[in-house]
């Protein structure tokens, strides 16, 4: 942004106070900006909190993002030097911990590992770098074919239709109006259909490291498919990374989201994951009516009551429930884990998620599929 | 766009929130300023935050300080122009179109149009507050026509021409943030995120809400209801259920059920989901008692 020259002096810090939230991810239209130097001045400004509060009314930093305000805020007008290079959270990430906040780290359980090294309870928090993921046939079929076979519903809007349960008042009077009044076909109204709307959540955990690359990769060609998705991944955390995935170049936006995630190929605590998940209101929410996808092995650690109610749970939200997993290869598959035939009746479709094309496959089929 | 640093002998925050004391509106600064910004600047006053902590309360008492009718639009998916804005009066149209005969009439005028409550807002923009009530269940169609309407306060009908507002009507709108809102209708808004009122403030609205209710009894229950906020529960009781929980116990205890004992069977106006209730049941003694004390 470059600096006017007409500018007036006083008005030049909050200029470049606003500068200074753009260069830190903040997005500002030049019309927030006039907002906030009239709210200012309308205000006096009397104190320094006169300023704060300006700029939350009229710069809308959003909730969650809301601590970083503050700190630019308090480095740019107060000149607070310690919290200078603070770290800016950018995703929302629930922490499994029990308050729900806070920091410190779990305390890691000395518990031995029995079913080899598959599903372990201690957290191991790693950053996880991807490849170049070469040219996948399955991730092609699914961007190709998503517009026609990606589940829909019917939406509430009316659209009109040469046949439908509705008038079309509007449009039968204008015509009608052309003959004198007379109504010589009556228009008709339909519901339209509209794209259902999603929510993946991918087990990040060591025992499904073979596929959560590309389970991630699969989640960014989805996000860029279908307008209403939200992508989790869960492993000892619960995190969201749909705002990651939204970046159109895939490297960059596998980067960006593994750079959230802070459990790759740690324990499992699927249930607990879960439980945080439904406990936010607003994530427990996407799951109302949407065709819900979980990519996991099912190997818990965790509690085995706390998977079986969240799933529970989240059947009676979803619209579909599937769970997709790399155990259900090959024909004839029967659950043999304790904490898969424990929410096997929750469950609408327990199939292969160990390939690729076998998800793809399965999220293309979900179309034909009915509610259950 | 004309600044009014002053809207009906309101000319700061401090003002706006006497006011809307007196409207039986407790408001903490940050909602005060943000709504007195809104007004000053001619700006729709975006309010969001969970379910029950007053966001549509506030646009109430926002109406009653401005001693002007509060005209509501209840948003939900499908939500159209001829539900939000206009609609024409078919059935009466057809019916004049058959009875004129030779004459000719027009059949667009005033009486066959019915105003909607957009439209109904910005023909007496001086005497109407319009609130737009939980913006995040609609769909994006409208929301880009809500976009449209928001920047230059005007419609037009084909058939009738422009109607634009003779001054900047307010608007309120509120979203629970089931979705995120687009950007740009972030932008021309005035934002404020409502929270969850400190104890002390929450006790007071309890107090001035039901008059019934003791000053003990609020305060336990708020710091009882704040206690249930931080567990995960699926649906946290918002204010208002902390209003009705005090009025509950209070009928209760007035009924001849001993104190704690009040609290603990009236728990069902407080927390709704059986879920919730199993979860919390084991602990709720200790947790009303703790409250309590």
């Amino acid at each position: 942004m470059s600096e006017q020259p007409d500018l007036p002096r006083a008005a030049r810090a909050f200029v470049s106070f606003v500068a200074l939230l753009r260069v830190n991810g903040f997005a500002i239209a030049p019309e927030q900006t006039t907002a906030f130097l009239e709210g200012i001045t309308l205000l006096g400004p009397r104190t320094p909190e006169d300023i704060h509060q300006a700029g939350l009314a009229t710069l809308a930093p959003p909730p969650e993002r809301r601590s970083v305000y503050d700190i630019l805020f308090r480095i740019h007008f107060l000149g607070d030097e310690r919290v200078r290079g603070a770290e800016n959270e950018d995703e929302q990430v629930v922490w499994l911990q029990d308050e729900g906040g806070g920091d410190e780290e779990p305390p890691l359980a000395d518990e031995a590992n029995e079913s080899g090294a598959m599903a372990v309870r201690a957290e191991a928090l790693v950053e996880r770098r991807f490849g170049q993921g070469g040219p996948n046939d399955a991730l092609r079929r699914l961007a190709r074919e998503a517009a026609t076979r990606l589940p829909r519903r019917r939406g509430h809007r009316r659209m009109r239709a040469r046949r439908g349960p509705w008038a079309d008042l509007r449009r039968t009077l204008r015509e009608s109006v052309r003959n004198d009044g007379e109504v010589m076909r009556l228009g008709r109204l339909k519901r339209s259909a509209r794209p259902r709307k999603m929510l993946l959540l991918i087990d990040v955990s060591g025992s499904m490291k073979a596929c959560s690359e590309d389970n991630l990769r699969l989640a960014h060609t989805l996000v860029h498919a279908t307008p209403n998705i939200e992508v989790f991944t869960f492993g000892t955390r619960l995190t969201r990374v749909t705002r990651a995935l939204r970046l159109k170049r895939r490297e960059q936006a596998l980067a960006a989201a593994a750079h959230l995630v802070s459990d790759w190929d740690g324990g499992t605590r699927i249930g607990d994951a879960l439980q945080a998940f439904l406990a936010v209101p607003r994530f427990g929410g996407y799951a109302r009516g949407a065709a819900v996808i979980i990519l996991s092995d099912g190997l818990e650690r965790g509690d085995l009551s706390a998977l079986r109610d969240a799933i529970a749970n989240l059947s009676r939200r979803a619209w579909r429930l599937s769970w997709l997993t790399p155990l259900a290869a090959g024909s004839g598959f029967v659950p043999q884990t304790e904490a898969l035939i424990a929410i096997r009746r929750f469950v609408d479709d327990m199939v292969d998620g160990g390939s690729s094309a076998a998800v793809v496959a399965h999220v293309l089929s979900l179309r034909q599929r009915r509610a259950a | 766009m004309a600044v009014r640093g002053n809207i009906g002998g309101i000319d700061s925050p401090e003002a706006l929130e006497k006011a809307l004391r007196a409207a039986y509106y407790l408001a903490d600064d940050g909602i005060a300023t943000a709504a007195y910004l809104a007004l000053a600047l001619g700006k729709p006053l975006l309010l969001e935050g969970a379910p029950g902590v007053g966001k549509t309360e506030a646009a109430k008492a926002i109406a009653a300080v401005l001693g002007r009718r509060l005209i509501r639009l209840q948003c939900y998916e499908g939500i159209d122009a001829s539900a939000a804005l206009y609609e024409w009066n078919y059935p009466r149209q057809m019916l004049a179109i058959r009875q004129a005969g030779d004459e000719t009439i027009d059949i667009y005028g005033e009486t066959f149009l019915i105003e909607r409550p957009m439209l109904a807002a910005l023909r007496s923009p001086d005497s109407t507050v319009l609130l737009i009530d939980e913006i995040d269940r609609s769909d994006q169609e409208f929301e880009a026509f809500l976009l449209e309407f928001l920047s230059d306060f005007q419609i037009s009908i084909p058939e009738r021409g422009t109607v634009r507002a003779a001054e900047r009507p307010v608007v309120v709108l509120t979203s629970n943030r089931t979705r995120d809102l687009h950007e740009a209708l972030r932008r021309r808004c005035v934002y404020h995120w409502i929270d969850y009122p400190t104890a002390e403030r929450e006790a007071r609205i309890v107090m001035m809400r039901a008059s019934s209710v003791a000053e003990a009894t609020a305060r336990a229950v708020v710091a009882a209801v704040g206690k249930l906020r931080r567990e995960p529960l699926s649906k946290a009781p918002g204010i208002a259920e902390a209003v009705e929980w005090a009025e509950a116990a209070t009928l209760l205890n007035k009924q001849g059920a001993r104190w704690p004992d009040a609290f603990k069977r009236s728990i069902g106006v407080a927390l709704k989901d059986e879920e919730d209730l199993a979860f919390i049941s084991p602990r709720l003694d200790t947790l009303i008692a703790e409250a309590a004390a």
